[in-house]
């Protein structure tokens, strides 16, 4: 008996709270951390599902990183091309919108708050349906049926099936549909500043809406802004498929859109090579990790 | 708060930040903002206009934006179509509609008992477990298909309907997003409904829950917006073609009409994503407010 009443204890005082805990934990784990782990642990093997895996150490990461020209030519530069315009360029965008949104009083504020968001509530593979028709490669595509109209090209272009379109059209259509939960809680935290904040500034002689912007607005709500950085990475990391859904095949033409998503799927799912489709998902994954430190360190309580 | 009285009393009312009413000093807003609207909105106002064109409008040359005569005949023809597989396109509505529903009340549940305890209960391993959580906000899904389905697999999950589910039911940013919003309730609310004797259970249901009314909304729309617009479980977990979505039936649409089919299926495909935007756009017009107010939480520290 005597053993037992330190978990009596236990389960008196923190029981309950682990028990409301326990649900989403055990699908978190399930969900989220054993692949994490499992990801990392076959990064060290050689597996093509047929055989069990084989320890081979660093050597796909080695290999991922001397002999891998594909990744090295065109899935790395492509990824940080697109990482950078569509991460920093959409967050600072939505930044921008949010801060213009939060001038205007309330009803033409929510209008158009609804419209800059609604294209993210759609599925990237609705959208396939009218960037299809939109960019369509004949004279029957509206975007060269329009320029035509205007004389401004002679010959209808194949917009998604040349290697120098390809990635302009992608980050396009990335950054419309980049104005999500981030950009509702950035334009939430401007309007959450005490106006006397800027009352006092302007007592203490600050002028401009420039500097209002960088030394009230901006600091006044580091914590959404971090929130929105780290949404924004994400989002940019998570919408890699967009070069596949657009060209309609994997690899995307000359591997112009070729970002590190489509990496993994082509040697996990089309070559069965999972060990090195898992290596590139732990670069991926430390990729996420690196940008979030950055803006850890702009935005974060520490900093 | 003074807030509004300092408003008036310094008549900035209409200037600055969330304004009144209108201000001559807004018009340059509306410039920037309403050519940005339109080509926000000109996707989406393709995808109504397609969904009521008549065939000759669609395979019109030169192809005209908006729609002249419109017709249901794309949507009737969506639904008395079988996809290869001999499986009416109902099913795979109903699939999603059904799937959705569940994911959402599950949703609900799941993380707001995790957040409540994260919130107000006392426990040893509380920081490490949000600290982890907030990691786990940048979990990118994508990055471990992989793994997922060696997990998926041997939990014998493969061709069920729970895979739809329990997946997406893991979900760092609700729970971080209602955990935000529990830390504003008060403990002296808990601790007086303690002192009556009330069980965790019963704090939990009768209290915490009426007042984070406007997180769970928040909370609904995303879960909302991962399970409707779920096309890849479909594709990566399940072989049994009576299990998978609409969304993934939108999916073999787009993937199939290539080259001469691409303006002939066009009208069904348009259909069909108006289908799929449509319920998203109500139901944040619906909850917008809420979603404001519980974004206002929100802040990363």
């Amino acid at each position: 008996m005597q053993s037992k009443s330190p978990f009596r204890k236990w389960l008196q005082k923190e029981g309950s709270a682990y028990a409301f805990l326990s649900i989403y934990w055990l699908l978190f784990i399930i969900f989220i951390i054993v692949p994490v782990l499992a990801a990392l642990a076959l990064s060290f093997t050689f597996f093509d599902t047929i055989q069990p895996p084989e320890f081979i150490g660093l050597r796909n990461y080695i290999s991922l990183i001397t002999q891998d020209d594909t990744f090295m030519k065109y899935v790395l530069p492509n990824t940080i091309q697109f990482a950078v315009i569509v991460g920093p360029g959409g967050y600072a965008l939505a930044f921008m919108l949010a801060w213009v949104l939060a001038q205007l009083p309330k009803l033409p504020r929510t209008i158009f708050a609804l419209i800059l968001y609604s294209p993210s509530m759609t599925a990237g593979v609705a959208m396939a349906v009218v960037w299809k028709s939109l960019f369509s490669g004949d004279q029957t595509g509206y975007l060269n049926s329009f320029l035509m109209g205007l004389r401004l090209i002679q010959e209808p272009i194949q917009w998604l099936q040349s290697p120098q379109y390809l990635m302009p059209i992608m980050i396009v259509v990335t950054l419309w549909s980049s104005m999500g939960i981030g950009f509702l809680a950035m334009l939430a935290g401007i309007l959450e500043i005490n106006p006397e904040l800027y009352e006092a500034a302007a007592i203490d002689g600050l002028n401009s809406r420039w500097q209002e912007i960088f030394f009230i607005t901006i600091p006044s709500m580091k914590p959404q802004m971090l929130f929105g950085a780290v949404m924004s990475i994400v989002g940019t990391f998570q919408a890699g498929a967009i070069g596949v859904t657009l060209s309609g095949s994997n690899p995307t033409p000359r591997y112009a859109g070729q970002l590190i998503v489509n990496h993994i799927e082509d040697y996990g799912f089309l070559r069965y090579e999972m060990g090195y489709a898992a290596a590139v998902s732990v670069v991926l994954l430390l990729m996420v990790l690196f940008f979030t430190r950055i803006s850890n360190r702009l935005f974060g309580s520490e900093a | 708060m003074s807030r509004n009285k300092f408003r008036r009393l310094s008549g900035v009312r209409n200037r600055g930040i969330n304004p009144r009413g209108f201000h001559v000093s807004q018009i340059k807003f509306y410039v920037l903002l309403m050519p940005l609207a339109i080509f926000m909105l000109l996707p989406i106002i393709f995808v109504i206009s397609n969904a009521f064109k008549p065939p000759d409008e669609l395979f019109a040359y030169p192809p005209r934006f908006f729609v002249t005569s419109p017709t249901l005949k794309n949507f009737s023809d969506l639904f008395s179509k079988m996809s290869t597989s001999g499986i009416p396109v109902s099913r795979y509505l109903f699939n999603s509609i059904l799937i959705t529903l569940v994911t959402v009340a599950a949703s609900i549940i799941v993380s707001s008992m995790a957040a409540y305890a994260l919130s107000k209960k006392r426990f040893k391993l509380k920081k490490t477990l949000f600290a982890v959580n907030n990691v786990a906000l940048m979990f990118v899904p994508i990055a471990v298909t992989i793994p997922r389905f060696l997990v998926i697999e041997r939990l014998n999950l493969l061709d069920s309907f729970w895979v739809h589910i329990l997946p997406v039911l893991a979900m760092p940013v609700g729970l971080f997003l209602l955990k935000q919003f529990i830390d504003g309730i008060p403990d002296e609310v808990i601790e007086a409904a303690q002192i009556d004797g009330a069980s965790d259970w019963r704090i939990y249901w009768r209290i915490i829950l009426p007042l984070i009314q406007p997180a769970l909304a928040t909370i609904a729309i995303l879960t909302f917006q991962a399970a409707w617009n779920n096309a890849d479980t479909s594709s990566l977990y399940l072989n049994n073609e009576s299990l998978r979505t609409f969304a993934f039936y939108l999916s073999t649409l787009t993937s199939t009409t290539t080259g001469a089919n691409a303006v002939a299926g066009q009208g069904i495909a348009a259909a069909a994503a108006l289908i799929m935007f449509l319920p998203n756009l109500l139901i944040f017009i619906f909850l917008q407010s809420q979603v404001m107010s519980t974004m206002s939480h929100s802040g990363l520290k």
